[in-house]
C-alpha cells in the first residue's frame, strides 16, 4: 500500500542516550503518510523515546544526547522552528493530561497560542476537533465545566481533540489506552481508523493484540534495537525473527 | 523510672515551652487591644497630629506607610516574579544557578539596618533621590524581594510538569507556556507571598530610618521626591523620643500598625489555605 | 509572528536578568558598604576599630572602637539564644510529632503571627511591660537592660527556629518511626533517639537563622536594652549592640565624616557576619535535603 511514495518521517541511523544510559541504537526506518505505524515492544526499550525524539519534546530533559538524522518531509527536524514542528507532529501521553481549564478551552489552547482570536472561528475548531474525536455529543451542552470532571475515557479524547485542534500532520499516541477500559479503549481505537485517513499516525503500544488489530506495520524494538519491522499481518504470522515470535505469543514482555 | 511516665512528662514538658512561644503573642495582641482601642476613632485615624503630635491624628503616618508599601510593591513583585521564573523555568542546575540562590538566602538574612545603609548610600546620596518616598520604597523593595521570590518559586514548583509539558507538545512557544500554562496557576501562592512582603514592607522601621521617615511632618507629601511620615517610625519616636505623650495615643499607633500587619498575614494564611483546599491536581 | 519572537526575545533577557539581580544587590550592598566606610580605617586601623574598648564618637578627639558594641550585641544574642533555642527546638517536636492535626495547624498560624508582629511594636510592648517588671524583680535603676534584650529577642527568634526546626523533624522519613515503634519504642524514644537525630542537620541551620535574626534585629533591640555603649559586666547592664548604634546615631553625622563613615564599617561588620551566618546555615539546610 505504501507504494514509491516519499517517506514522511525518514529516520536514519538514529542513537539516543540519557546520561551514558542508551535508550535506542541506530534506529533507521521510514514512516509513510496516511499509515498507522505501530511500535511494540516491552517497557523500558525506547519507545517513547521515540516519540519524544520526533517532536523534539526530548530536548527539554538536559540528559539527552542524540545522533543521527531524522527528517520530515525530507527536512531535518533540527532545522525546524521547534514550535512549527511540535504543531506538525503531535502527541496523546498515556494519561490524559487536562489542563485546569474548560472543555472548550483546552481545546483552543493550541489555536489562541497560534494566534487565532476570532471566536466564531475558535467555536468552529472547537466543535469539529470534538466531532472529529466522537466526544461532541456527549460535551456539546456543557463545553464550558472544567475538563478535569470528564471521564477517563472522556478525557483521552478530548486530548485527541485538543491536537486536532492545531490541524498536526502526524499523530503520535504514547500507549493512549494503557489507562482505559475495553470500552473506551475500542473507541480510541476506532478513532485512529479514522484519522488515518488524513494523518500519520505513529502507535506507541504494549498491548500486542492492539497492534494487531489496527497498525498497518509494525516494528519490534528491544532494549534500543530495532528487532524487526514488517506489515503487521506478516509480522504477526510469519515472524522472522525468534524474540519477535516470543514477544508477540507471550512467552517474555 | 516507666517508660511511660517518662513519656508523659517529656511530653508534657514539650507542651509547656509551646505554650512559652504562643500565649506571650495572645498577650502582646491582647495588651494592644486593650490599651489601644479607645484611641480607635476616625478622627485618630483621619486626623493630622497637632500640638507636638500629643494631640490629634495619625493621619499622614498611615497614609506614608501606605504610599511606602505600594512603591516596595510596585518594584520588588515584577523584579521577584521574573526572577524565580528564571530560576524555576529558565536556568539549569549550573554554577551560576547555585550563586543566585545562596544571594537570595543572603538578601534574606541582612540585618534590616544594613539595608537602611545601603538605601543611604545608593538611593539617598549617590543617586540623589534624597530623604524620599521614592528611596524609603526601594530600599523596602530590595527588603522584601527575598519574600517574594521564595514564594513565588514555590508557587511555581507546585504546578505540574504535564501542564507545560502538554502546552510545549501543542506547539507554544516557552514563554507562551509560562505565561498561559503556568503562571495563572500560580498566581495564588504569588499572591500570598506579595501580601506577607506588604506585612513585612509595612512593619519595618529601620530600613526607612535614613531614607525616608520624617520625625514630625504634619503635611501630606505632594510627590514621590518628598519625605514622609511612618506608622512604625512614627511609634518608635513616640514611645522613645518625645516625652509627655498620652498612652492611649501610643498604644493605639501600635494597634493600628499590628492591625495592618496582621490583617495583611491572616489574608496571606486564609488565601494559601483555600488555595491549598481547591487545587484540583 | 515575527514581532511576538521580537516580543519574547526581550522578556526573555528581563527574565534572564532579574535572574541575576540578586547577585547584583548582594554585591551593591557590599561595594556601598565599603564604598561609605572604608575610609575609617585610613584613621582608625581594623585592629583598633574592632578590639579597641571607648566608642565615644562625639567626643574630641572622637574614639572608634566597637569592642563595646560587639560585645553588648554577643551577650544579647547569647542570652536570646540561652532562652529560645531549648524552648523552639522543644516546640518545634511537639508541633511535628505530637500534636494532633487541628492543633498543630492552629500552633503554626500563631507561630507565624509572631513572626508577623513589628519589630517596633515588640520592643514598644518590652519596653512597657518588660523593662518595669526587670527593674522590679532585681531592684535596678532601670529595667532597660541586656536581660530584656535577650528575652525580647527570644521571641524574635523564636518563629525561625521553630518553623525551619519543625520543617526538618517533618522531612525525616516515616520508615524511620515505624522501624523504631516497631521494635518497641515508646512515641517519646522514637521522637527523641531517632526522629530527633535524625534531623540534627536541619535543627543546627534553624538555630543558626535564629540567632542571625537576633544579631541582624535592630529596633526592639534599641528600645529595649538602655543603650549604653559601655563594656558590659552583668547581663543586667544596659547596653548597646552593634545595629541599635548605626540606628541611633546615623541621624547626627555628618555624611562623609569620621563618625558617619564608621557606622558604615558597623555595617560592613554586620554584613559579614550575617553573610557567614546564612552561608553555614544553607550548606546544614542542603545536607538536610540530601
Amino acid at each position: 500500500m505504501v507504494g514509491a511514495k516519499a517517506p514522511k518521517f525518514s529516520i536514519q541511523d538514529f542513537t539516543i542516550h540519557f546520561g551514558n544510559v542508551a535508550a535506542l541504537k541506530n534506529l533507521t526506518l521510514d514512516i509513510f503518510c496516511n499509515e498507522i505505524f505501530t511500535i511494540i515492544g516491552p517497557a523500558n526499550s525506547g519507545k517513547s523515546s521515540l516519540l519524544q525524539s520526533l517532536n523534539r519534546l526530548n530536548d527539554l530533559n538536559a540528559a539527552y544526547r542524540k545522533s543521527g538524522k531524522i527528517l520530515l518531509d525530507g527536512t531535518n527536524i533540527d532545522e525546524l522552528e521547534v514550535e512549527s514542528l511540535r504543531k506538525r507532529v503531535s502527541i496523546v501521553f498515556a494519561l490524559p493530561f487536562p489542563l485546569p481549564l474548560s472543555i472548550f478551552d483546552n481545546i483552543a489552547y493550541g489555536p489562541r497560542m497560534h494566534g487565532i482570536k476570532n471566536k466564531a472561528k475558535l467555536a468552529g475548531i472547537v466543535e469539529n476537533s470534538l466531532r472529529e474525536s466522537y466526544l461532541w455529543d456527549e460535551v456539546k451542552d456543557r463545553l464550558h465545566i472544567p475538563a478535569m470532571n470528564l471521564s477517563g475515557g472522556q478525557q483521552q479524547r478530548l486530548c485527541i481533540a485538543r491536537i486536532l485542534a492545531v490541524e498536526p500532520e502526524v499523530i503520535m499516541f504514547d500507549e493512549p489506552t494503557s489507562g482505559l477500559d475495553p470500552i473506551s479503549t475500542a473507541r480510541v481505537e476506532e478513532t485512529l481508523r479514522v484519522l488515518k485517513e488524513r494523518y500519520t499516525i505513529i502507535l506507541v503500544t504494549n498491548n500486542v493484540a492492539q497492534a494487531a488489530r489496527v497498525g498497518d506495520r509494525t516494528a519490534f524494538v528491544l532494549m534500543g534495537e530495532l528487532v524487526e519491522l514488517n506489515e503487521t499481518k506478516r509480522l504477526f504470522t510469519t515472524a522472522v525473527d525468534k524474540r519477535t515470535d516470543d514477544y508477540i505469543t507471550g512467552k517474555f514482555g | 523510672m516507666n517508660v511511660q511516665v517518662e513519656q508523659k512528662i517529656a511530653f508534657s514538658i514539650l507542651f509547656l515551652c509551646t505554650l512559652l512561644v504562643v500565649v506571650p503573642v495572645l498577650i502582646i495582641l491582647v495588651i494592644i487591644f486593650v490599651k489601644g482601642a479607645g484611641a480607635l476613632n476616625l478622627g485618630f485615624l483621619f486626623e493630622m497630629p497637632t500640638n507636638g503630635m500629643t494631640e490629634g491624628g495619625i493621619f499622614p503616618a498611615i497614609l506614608g506607610t501606605l504610599y511606602l508599601v505600594l512603591g516596595a510593591l510596585f518594584f520588588a513583585v515584577p523584579l521577584g516574579v521574573l526572577s524565580a521564573i528564571y530560576l524555576v523555568e529558565y536556568s539549569q542546575e549550573t554554577v551560576l544557578s547555585r550563586i543566585v540562590k545562596l544571594a537570595i538566602v543572603n538578601l534574606a538574612g541582612v540585618p534590616s539596618v544594613v539595608y537602611g545603609l545601603f538605601g543611604l548610600g545608593i538611593f539617598v546620596l549617590f543617586l540623589g533621590f534624597g530623604a524620599s518616598i521614592l528611596s524609603g520604597s526601594l530600599t523596602l523593595g530590595i527588603m522584601i524581594l527575598p519574600v517574594i521570590i521564595t514564594s513565588s518559586r514555590e508557587a511555581l514548583e507546585s504546578v505540574p510538569q504535564s501542564f507545560r509539558i502538554v502546552s510545549l507538545s501543542l506547539g507554544a512557544s516557552k514563554w507562551q507556556t509560562i505565561r498561559h500554562s503556568v503562571l495563572p496557576h500560580a498566581l495564588p501562592g504569588i499572591l500570598t507571598g506579595t501580601i506577607l512582603g506588604i506585612g513585612r514592607a509595612a512593619g519595618e522601621t529601620a530600613p526607612i530610618l535614613f531614607t525616608v521617615a520624617a520625625f514630625y511632618l504634619p503635611k501630606l507629601p505632594q510627590s514621590m521626591f518628598d519625605q514622609t511620615m511612618a506608622l512604625p517610625y512614627h511609634l518608635y519616636v513616640i514611645s522613645t523620643q518625645v516625652p509627655g505623650i498620652p498612652e492611649t495615643i501610643r498604644y493605639g499607633t501600635a494597634l493600628v500598625l499590628l492591625l495592618l500587619v496582621l490583617i495583611m498575614n491572616l489574608a496571606a494564611i486564609i488565601l494559601r489555605y483555600q488555595f491549598r483546599r481547591r487545587k484540583k491536581w | 509572528m515575527h514581532l511576538r519572537k521580537v516580543k519574547e526575545f526581550i522578556i526573555e533577557r528581563m527574565i534572564f536578568l532579574s535572574g541575576i539581580m540578586s547577585i547584583i544587590i548582594v554585591a551593591l550592598i557590599f561595594i556601598f558598604l565599603l564604598k561609605e566606610g572604608l575610609s575609617i580605617f585610613w584613621r582608625v586601623p581594623i585592629s583598633d576599630f574592632l578590639f579597641a574598648r571607648n566608642w565615644y564618637p562625639i567626643s574630641d578627639p572622637p574614639q572608634f572602637g566597637i569592642l563595646p558594641l560587639i560585645l553588648g550585641s554577643i551577650l544579647v544574642t547569647a542570652g536570646a539564644g540561652v532562652i529560645s533555642i531549648p524552648i523552639g527546638i522543644a516546640s518545634a517536636l511537639f508541633i511535628a510529632e505530637i500534636a494532633p492535626r487541628k492543633t498543630k495547624e492552629v500552633l503554626k498560624a500563631g507561630i507565624e503571627l509572631l513572626a508577623a508582629i513589628p519589630s517596633v511594636v515588640i520592643g514598644f510592648i518590652g519596653m512597657v511591660t518588660l523593662g518595669p517588671f526587670i527593674k522590679d524583680l532585681f531592684h535596678l535603676s532601670t529595667g532597660l537592660t541586656a536581660l530584656s534584650g535577650s528575652i525580647t529577642l527570644a521571641f524574635m527568634a523564636m518563629p525561625t527556629i521553630v518553623s525551619i526546626a519543625e520543617d526538618a523533624i517533618t522531612a525525616v522519613p516515616r520508615q524511620y518511626r515505624d522501624a523504631a515503634i516497631a521494635m518497641g519504642a515508646t512515641k517519646w524514644q522514637t521522637t527523641w533517639r531517632i526522629v530527633a537525630h535524625a534531623a540534627r542537620p536541619g535543627m543546627v541551620a534553624a538555630v543558626m537563622l535564629g540567632i542571625g535574626r537576633v544579631i541582624g534585629e535592630t529596633m526592639a533591640v534599641m528600645m529595649v536594652t538602655g543603650n549604653a555603649a559601655l563594656i558590659p559586666h552583668s547581663i543586667l547592664q544596659p547596653v548597646r549592640t552593634l545595629t541599635a548604634t548605626v540606628a541611633a546615631e546615623m541621624g547626627e553625622t555628618v555624611q562623609g565624616g569620621e563618625h558617619y563613615a564608621a557606622l558604615f564599617a558597623i555595617g560592613i561588620v554586620l554584613f559579614i557576619i550575617t553573610f557567614l551566618i546564612n552561608g553555614v546555615a544553607d550548606i546544614y539546610l542542603h545536607k538536610t535535603k540530601k
